[in-house]
């Protein structure tokens, strides 16, 4: 895996403090947003721990010694599910999220993409060799979790591109 | 009845009349007693009852001694009565009408009615222990004793005011003793102005045998000594004239210092400067206040203003918003980010100043904060300036 590349705000200390005026603190969580997309898909992360993320590299930044405050991890991710790009798996609570580097109908759109161009159309699959298979393992979607398919594929399911059948399988037209 | 004693009815300088009844019997416990009709004194001190007939008969109960009261209500041929429960005697006590006593308690009969007020305003005065405040001097209180039942030595309204008059010239002694001192001074200082100005216009006139060194040392001297004629009530009057002078006064002062600390002042620090200038003739932070208030109005070249924060500035007109924004956000980018008190250190500002001009550029959007345990620092806002994704 290539190392991840950090944007320039990483290294710009008041990026770690949430920016009182609304103009610049717009622009900070834009920034914030991004990064933790970015992020999450260059380590293949479906979910995310508050606690342990922020401990981690995401949102420490030990060389120059600025970690974001909980307060502020909290309001980049509300920001974040506000545009529906996570969601909470304990809503009160808050302590772990659903991450969704991209919605689940741009992953429909890329699955469906990839089926047509392999000739799949008309054919039964199991979901398990479509993002575990050898096939598909320099997709982006190789690896995803179940949860996720299952909506991506539902998405393509309403536009009548795909049927799903049972939990394991499903066929593309 | 024991804990009576005589006095002349006057009440100390200290005490307060309460309330006051008339129509009044004394029981000693539930005996009776010569004291049949008279008027009872509430005070914050003591109980007094004056005889009706004999007005020197006059007797008095410290409230002090009273441990409790209760009331009981009138009846068919039976007046209300207040009990007066009572604490022993103090052994040397001055004299009374009665030596000693079997009874602890006393009963007030109120012939005339009037005894639910009486007692509210007793319960009240009790509670409130003024006693306790204001210990009797012991003076005084031999004063009192001496006064028997027939030395009213003071009476009356010209005792009153002879009392005042004293208590009068013994404030002014001890105001006069403590401001001997600066009274002095003030003489001394007097002289020394009329002295430097009697120099000043001899200088202008160009008079006596004064070299040109001397001339310069001397104003020199002069200007430390601060504004010649200030502005003050006795030379101006009150209110709305005196401030608007004040005003002209104050912009004449500090158009120079405010030029050199960069167009603003802390309210504070212009008091400071202000009434360091005028010398003897000092200003009051509320006539400072107001006179300030008036700079605008009056179209002087400075005016308050106050930030966000509440912290009072008098800043010079010329000295825009604009200004101050563009000069701070090029300092902080010169030095790559900065504090208050680096910024205060570099521009020479103070450091509440600095503060300010740094909020206030934040709020533009020129600024951005790093907010740490190692205090507030600013950078420039890369946010607004630099894209989210580097290209």
């Amino acid at each position: 895996m290539a190392e991840f590349q950090w944007p320039w705000q990483y290294n710009f200390p008041p990026f770690f403090t949430i920016q009182p005026n609304k103009d610049t603190q717009a622009k900070q969580l834009e920034a914030w947003c991004l990064l933790v997309l970015s992020y999450c898909r260059h380590r293949r992360q479906y979910s995310l721990d508050v606690t342990d993320a922020q401990d981690s590299p995401l949102f420490h930044n030990q060389k120059i010694g600025r970690k974001l405050p909980l307060e502020a991890v909290y309001t980049v991710l509300e920001e974040l599910r506000k545009k529906g790009n996570i969601e909470w798996t304990d809503p009160k609570k808050r302590n772990r999220c659903l991450i969704m580097w991209r919605t689940p109908e741009e992953w429909g759109k890329i699955i469906y993409q990839w089926v047509t161009s392999n000739g799949m159309n008309n054919t039964v699959c199991t979901t398990y060799e479509l993002v575990n298979g050898d096939d598909t393992s320099n997709q982006e979607f190789h690896g995803m979790e179940s949860w996720l398919l299952t909506r991506a594929l539902e998405t393509l399911q309403l536009e009548r591109k795909a049927e799903l059948m049972g939990s394991e399988g499903v066929k593309f037209f | 009845m024991d804990r009576f004693v005589w006095t002349n009815g006057l009440l100390e300088p200290y005490e307060d009349l309460k309330a006051q009844q008339h129509g009044i019997k004394i029981y000693d416990g539930e005996d009776k007693t010569p004291f049949e009709y008279g008027t009872l004194i509430l005070t914050s001190h003591r109980l007094i009852w004056r005889d009706h007939k004999r007005s020197d008969c006059v007797l008095a109960l410290p409230l002090s001694q009273i441990v409790f009261l209760e009331e009981t209500e009138s009846g068919l041929g039976k007046s209300a009565k207040i009990v007066v429960h009572l604490s022993p005697a103090p052994p040397n006590r001055p004299p009374g009408p009665v030596a000693s006593s079997q009874n602890s308690y006393i009963r007030l009969s109120f012939k005339d009615a009037g005894e639910t007020e009486f007692h509210r305003r007793f319960i009240e005065e009790l509670a409130r222990r003024s006693w306790e405040m204001t210990q009797p001097h012991p003076a005084q209180q031999q004063q009192a004793e001496q006064a028997g039942p027939t030395g009213a030595r003071r009476a009356g309204i010209v005792g009153i005011e002879r009392k005042l008059e004293q208590k009068r010239k013994e404030t002014d002694q001890t105001i006069s003793v403590a401001f001997e001192d600066l009274s002095n001074l003030m003489e001394k200082a007097k002289d020394m102005v009329s002295l430097s100005k009697t120099i000043a216009q001899k200088i202008q006139d160009k008079q006596g045998a004064i070299s040109e060194d001397e001339t310069v040392q001397f104003k020199s001297y002069l200007l430390s000594l601060g504004i010649p004629n200030p502005v003050t009530r006795e030379t101006h009057g009150s209110g709305t004239n005196y401030h608007m002078q004040l005003a002209k006064e104050l912009a004449q002062v500090l158009q120079q210092p405010l030029e050199e600390c960069g167009g603003m002042m802390s309210l504070a620090d212009v008091y400071c400067r202000v009434n360091r200038a005028r010398g003897m003739e000092l200003l009051s932070p509320d006539d400072l206040l107001n006179a300030c208030k008036l700079l605008e109005a009056l179209k002087l070249p400075m005016r308050l203003r106050e930030f966000d924060s509440g912290v009072v500035v008098v800043q010079l007109v010329s000295h825009s918003e604009e200004e101050v924004v563009r000069e701070t956000s090029r300092l902080v980018e010169e030095s790559g980010s900065l504090t208050a008190e680096e910024l205060s250190r570099v521009a020479s500002f103070s450091v509440m100043l600095a503060r300010e001009r740094l909020l206030t550029t934040e709020k533009k959007g020129l600024l951005c904060r790093d907010d740490t345990v190692e205090g507030l620092r600013f950078y420039p806002n890369l946010f607004s300036t630099k894209p989210v994704m580097e290209p």
